[in-house]
């Protein structure tokens, strides 16, 4: 009867897809949510970063020295007024609607720089600039003016540069894009990715398990011939497979939206990824749902109800996300191949690997080996849980 | 008469946990709730488990149909061990009790394939007791209801039902008309009656006398997890109503401790 562990698997699904909102909240609003907010987000960073570029804004110069005075002319979407800067001026611009910037220069500013010794001891001329910080345009203008005069006073003082921008075709950053992208990915997407499977698999698996036993339709299974490996195993596969479709489905949230939050159509940078690096990126992901969606289930089993499941969870979900977050505090993946002997931090490492274009054979094989392995002993272990009358009818 | 279950000093002992210490008001660490209980029971006939209410009735019953294990003894049903061969057990058996549910997303007539399907049943053979069962207990109307929209009444008979899907020769029910209405009681009974005509065999446990005396061929009373009586249905009463002769036992059991 080996295919038993087949229907139990075919009524875990039956369940899932003959729900209409548990499908929707457990495998498609995944992916449609990440998808939304990342768009959200990524437009509108682009929007703040456009934003008040074209609006107009009054420079009130006191004492403009003729030195300055072409640069600060040249500033785009400014109308230039020299006058005096009175309180009263400075007062109003706390009115962040104010699209206005005031600079006062000391009198005589350009004779006093000329003879000015940085050994004397006396404080350097001070130039007032007053923004409002809160007003996109005065603050962008600001920036701009402060950026022409620090390079002015560099100019003035000019010694040497480093990596000058006007050399023809430079080229310092010898990075080429795609290990940029591949190093911002390969620290982020392991992590979204545990994340979402781990969502996934808690979506399904406390119910499925901890319900079943608080609702007693566990009972139920327990009395027909089933053995008890057969019913561990059809659990695990098939939670594991729905939670797979759910982790693809943030994953295609993810793949859909990436390009926009990064924004790399405007930047021009495209992924240059292999079909076979996605592929070892599928099968870590489901040796890692495997792994992920069996010890839930042991908990689960272990556990007297639904919420209590949660409770017993959440420090297995803390080590999971911890594992998820160590390519950020190391540089490179681990030589040692018994590194990859730790679950879900080997599928973290495999899966930076492939991000930063450095996958090595070796460790992926590891990982799968060892892998599977702890999803063995899971299932042995869930076994013995359904087996033990103290585990499943104790209230 | 052939035997086709043999109980052979049946134990099972519990461990309270301080919180059951308290509310039992003791400083006892176990609980014996079955006690070297044996027994037989023959093909085709209804037998019974007569006992008050934690006399351990229900634990017998979970350790025949291989839910619990015994500490010690062990039983054979149609030859097969409930130690050492519990699926063997449970492919033979039918177990029914108020405990075991169904899960109320999915529709008696997904959960009459579903069980079928791990007992190993030919899908021709499903499709033909599925007719026969739904139409007897009127479930046929409901097969595409969700069992969480079905009456209380409607649920008992499908899990009836659904316990039956293989046609066991033995079968386990605990408490048959607890917390059913009349009608659906006497549902239940004349069924019991039918399945008996058929050749099966049914153990039943019950703390009403009526239902004793109205089904059972032979009956067992277990007073303390004990085996205080067991034998013929005239045998046990003596010539007294059972009820009589029921509290005329437990006064000896008991006489002591009073």
């Amino acid at each position: 009867m080996k295919n038993n562990a087949w229907t139990i698997i075919k009524k875990e699904f039956a369940r899932v897809f003959g729900d209409r909102q548990l499908l929707f909240t457990s495998v498609i609003m995944p992916g449609l949510l990440i998808y939304i907010i990342y768009s959200l987000l990524g437009s509108g960073m682009q929007k703040m970063a456009t934003e008040g570029t074209d609006e107009m804004v009054i420079v009130r110069v006191e004492n403009l020295p003729e030195s300055v005075a072409p640069m600060v002319e040249n500033l785009p979407s400014v109308v230039v007024l020299q006058q005096a800067v009175l309180q009263e001026d400075i007062d109003k611009l706390e009115s962040k609607n104010l699209n206005e910037v005031l600079a006062r220069f000391p009198e005589a500013f350009d004779s006093i720089v000329a003879t000015y010794d940085p050994q004397s001891g006396v404080a350097a001329p001070n130039i007032e600039i007053y923004y409002n910080s809160a007003n996109n345009a005065s603050s962008r203008v600001y920036q701009m003016l402060k950026g022409s005069l620090t390079a002015y006073e560099e100019q003035l003082s000019n010694r040497f540069d480093i990596n000058r921008a006007d050399v023809e075709e430079a080229q310092f950053d010898m990075a080429s894009d795609d290990d940029v992208l591949g190093s911002i990915l390969s620290k982020l997407i392991p992590m979204l990715i545990l994340m979402m499977l781990f969502s996934g698999v808690m979506a399904i698996a406390p119910s499925s398990i901890a319900g079943e036993k608080e609702r007693g339709t566990i009972a139920t299974l327990l009395v027909t011939p089933l053995r008890r490996n057969e019913l561990a195993l059809g659990k695990v596969v098939s939670l594991s497979g729905i939670a797979l479709m759910s982790g693809i489905s943030s994953f295609i949230g993810i793949a859909l939206s990436l390009p926009k939050m990064i924004q790399a159509d405007a930047a021009g940078i495209e992924l240059h990824y292999t079909t076979s690096d996605y592929l070892v990126i599928l099968i870590t992901i489901m040796a890692a749902v495997l792994i992920m969606a069996s010890v839930v289930s042991l908990l689960s089993a272990l556990a007297k109800d639904v919420k209590n499941a949660g409770t017993m969870i959440m420090p297995f979900m803390l080590v999971v996300v911890f594992c998820g977050l160590t390519p950020m505090f190391q540089s490179g993946t681990p030589e040692s191949l018994t590194a990859y002997l730790i679950p879900f931090y080997n599928a973290v490492q495999v899966m930076t690997s492939v991000f930063a274009h450095e996958m090595k054979w070796m460790p992926v094989i590891v990982t799968l080996a060892a892998n599977v392995c702890y999803t063995g002993i899971a299932v042995w272990g869930l076994t013995r849980m359904f087996n033990s009358e103290k585990v499943m009818f104790s209230k | 008469m052939s035997e086709i279950l043999r109980v052979e000093g049946l134990s099972k002992t519990f461990k309270l946990t301080r919180k059951q210490q308290q509310i039992e008001r003791t400083s006892r660490k176990k609980i014996v709730a079955v006690d070297d209980l044996s027994f037989t029971a023959n093909r085709g006939e209804i037998f019974g488990l007569l006992g008050p209410n934690g006399a351990g009735k229900t634990t017998t019953l979970r350790m025949l149909a291989t839910l619990i294990a015994p500490d010690k003894g062990n039983a054979f049903i149609d030859g097969c061990s409930i130690v050492s061969q519990p699926e063997q057990v449970r492919a033979k058996i039918g177990f029914l009790t108020s405990e075991l549910k169904l899960e109320d997303f999915f529709t008696p007539n997904y959960l009459f394939d579903f069980f079928s399907q791990l007992y190993g049943i030919a899908p021709d053979v499903i499709a033909q007791r599925k007719a026969k069962l739904f139409e007897r207990f009127g479930i046929d109307r409901f097969a595409e209801v969700k069992v969480a929209n079905l009456s209380t009444g409607m649920k008992q008979k499908v899990s009836l039902v659904i316990s039956l899907v293989h046609d066991p020769e033995f079968v386990i029910f605990d408490e048959p008309t607890n917390g059913l209405d009349v009608l659906t009681a006497r549902t239940v009974t004349d069924y019991l009656q039918e399945l008996r005509e058929q050749g099966k065999t049914i153990i039943l446990s019950t703390h009403i006398f009526s239902l004793v005396e109205k089904l059972c061929d032979r009956v067992g009373v277990i007073i303390d997890g004990r085996m205080t009586a067991c034998g013929p249905l005239e045998e046990v009463c003596n010539g007294l109503s059972l009820e009589d002769r029921f509290f005329e036992m437990y006064k000896e059991v008991k006489g002591g401790e009073e």
